[in-house]
């Protein structure tokens, strides 16, 4: 288990206060002057050295996104956005960042800001997370008054930072569609290239990270690329925030090392699966989008990029939601199904026509109302949804079913038997009659 | 993808115009953007629009913000209909539960939040109680997954609930009082019952 001392997030639970004196208490705005004075490229480097890699579920090294930005500022500013439209189901880490730790996430901004020649930055909030904004907002309100950001202040970096909010589409949490909605228009994603490092808000360079990600680094730059390095694995380097939702004893998000194996952390932090680890059926390590990894496999996970990517699925968000047997598998997918279904945006045929397909054949499967051929139409839909799609909605939609189909096709087919067996003794008894 | 739709004529209010503090606020709120690009703000002014006026938002005040943006009213409508916040039909006047129920809320429970709200509301998501106070409707993942099952009701969240919790909440607002928001269990925000396995060596 990670030391405390090792820990970034370090008022995850509102221990303390959330405001600028608990934060300065904790460490934050400690020095800041000094870091923004190593420049844009000596901040680019030390955050690629750190092997820090997006937190926001495509874990791209933060430090080479940073890196796309123009080198020389031309007519357009520069734009940072910071993704905080946490709507993934199982994942619920930047909300206690935002309520809890909110300098945190101010002072990488100011940070994030100057390694890439940004003089404003928008925080797009979920809509649904309202308490979470106040907090943001009070602690920016508290942070111009301190004048630690806005024009002249005390580190020599003008930038200003302002909370913008959706209003319930999860599909703004993809980073195209976060643009167009910030924009005030539906969240569409527009197709790419041109990359929002060329082409992003309001037709000016752009870099939208998640809010984790810029979190984390005014501690890797204060404590040194190689202490960040030196957690976790190459290439899965650091801490992050778990959140372990479903059958669990004690649900809970924790910080913890990245590679810690699944067992480990759903027994140390959780006090272990409800009914024992042979209880287990399923774990979807990444939030909802990731395929699901069986109970035979958990044994051998390890909580990061590379370890989940083994098993073929990924560690996203690193959100764990956990299933055990007593869980209706078919439906706890279909009902993912039919969250994407939801809240696809419309925009392109095979992902608005296929979420609704996929839900309802797995609505049917649930049931056991189908043909055994259908599995594989089913397979074959998703596979004509996957790739096929402007953004990655797409994708992640198709993954669980996927998933699904991998692993639990025998229960599908048992499930189908079932249900066959039952119609034909109703047959039976109605001819009898 | 939801189809949404404004509410039938009969039920719209004929006008609507921002408070005088609600349209200085608004005024602020598009200082946030670069010049020109007021359309920015739509959301944050749909959703105030949405408060003052009880929970919903009629199409007059849809066409009031368009207006302000100096938007097409078409764009604005595009907006209201597209983001699912925004309830387009009256809801309850003392609470509008929004319950989550995606999968790792189902999983612990939301099951049975759904049965109360079928029983002591109504039998329909989004229509309004007989005696016009409540309303329901199941929502996609609202971000509380570790204290599932969870509610939205107004500004706040209502974590860890069971069934029984959730009638005591709902009896609270029925008598007009605001219950306390966040877990109704014996634990701080999204640490582990029992108290938290890290940060114990961390003074607050």
């Amino acid at each position: 288990m990670l030391d405390d001392k090792d820990r970034i997030f370090r008022n995850l639970y509102g221990q303390g206060d959330f405001g600028l004196d608990g934060a300065r208490k904790r460490g934050s705005w400690d020095g800041t002057k000094a870091l923004i004075e190593k420049g844009r490229d000596g901040l680019v480097n030390e955050v690629k050295a750190s092997g820090l890699r997006g937190r926001g579920g495509a874990g791209f090294p933060t430090g080479v996104k940073w890196s796309f930005m123009p080198k020389q500022v031309g007519d357009r500013p520069h734009y940072l956005v910071v993704n905080a439209d946490e709507s993934e189901p199982g994942t619920c880490k930047d909300r206690e960042i935002m309520r809890n730790d909110p300098h945190l996430l101010v002072e990488g901004c100011l940070i994030a800001g100057a390694a890439m020649a940004c003089h404003a930055g928008y925080i797009y909030v979920r809509g649904e997370f309202i308490r979470e904004r106040e907090r943001l907002q009070a602690a920016i309100d508290q942070a111009y008054d301190a004048k630690l950001i806005g024009k002249n202040n005390v580190h020599g970096w003008d930038f200003d930072l302002y909370v913008h909010h959706g209003a319930g589409a999860y599909i703004c949490g993809e980073e195209m569609a976060l643009l167009e909605s910030l924009e005030g228009k539906k969240g569409q994603p527009r197709l790419k290239p041109p990359f929002p490092a060329n082409v992003g808000l309001y037709g000016c360079p752009t870099t939208v990270n998640n809010v984790e990600s810029i979190a984390v680094v005014p501690d890797i730059l204060r404590r040194g690329a190689a202490w960040f390095a030196g957690i976790g694995r190459p290439n899965n380097t650091g801490t992050k925030l778990f959140c372990i939702s479903g059958h669990v004893e004690r649900p809970c998000t924790v910080e913890d090392a990245m590679g810690i194996p699944l067992r480990e952390l759903i027994e140390t932090h959780c006090g272990g699966v409800r009914g024992g680890w042979d209880n287990l059926l399923a774990v979807i390590p990444g939030g909802s989008s990731m395929p699901l990894i069986p109970a035979h496999q958990c044994g051998e996970l390890k909580m990061d990029f590379d370890g989940c990517a083994a098993l073929k699925s990924s560690l996203g968000t690193a959100a764990v939601i956990v299933m055990d047997k007593s869980t209706d598998i078919i439906r706890a997918m279909a009902r993912i199904s039919y969250f994407y279904k939801h809240e696809s945006c419309g925009q392109c045929t095979p992902c608005r026509e296929g979420m609704g397909w996929m839900w309802r054949m797995l609505t049917r499967m649930a049931e056991g109302r189908a043909q055994k051929k259908e599995i594989d139409m089913l397979f074959d839909v998703t596979k004509q949804i996957e790739g096929h799609t402007i953004c990655a909605f797409g994708d992640g939609a198709a993954w669980p079913v996927q998933g699904l189909l991998r692993h639990f096709r025998p229960e599908i087919e048992r499930r189908i038997d079932e249900y066959t067996h039952r119609a034909e003794a109703a047959a039976v008894r109605v001819a009898a009659e | 993808m939801a189809v949404r739709r404004v509410a039938p004529p009969e039920q719209q209010p004929k006008e609507f115009s921002f408070t005088a503090d609600n349209l200085a606020w608004a005024k602020k709120q598009v200082e946030k953007y670069p010049p020109g690009r007021q359309q920015s703000a739509i959301i944050p002014l749909l959703w105030r629009a949405q408060e003052q006026n009880g929970g919903w938002l009629p199409e007059a005040a849809i066409r009031h913000v368009a207006d302000f943006l100096d938007m097409a009213h078409i764009r604005a409508l595009e907006v209201a209909t597209f983001y699912t916040m925004f309830l387009l039909q009256p809801c309850g006047t003392k609470a509008h539960v929004q319950v989550c129920g995606t999968t790792p809320c189902r999983l612990r429970g939301a099951d049975a939040i759904f049965d109360v709200c079928h029983k002591r509301i109504h039998h329909d998501a989004l229509h309004v109680s007989a005696d016009g106070n409540f309303s329901w409707e199941e929502v996609e993942c609202l971000g509380a997954c570790v204290n599932a099952p969870m509610v939205l009701i107004w500004n706040d969240t209502y974590e860890d609930l069971t069934p029984e919790s959730f009638e005591k909440i709902l009896d609270e607002f029925a008598a007009g009082r605001k219950p306390k928001p966040g877990p109704q269990v014996d634990r701080q925000f999204s640490a582990p019952v029992g108290g938290p396995t890290t940060l114990k060596t961390v003074k607050a």
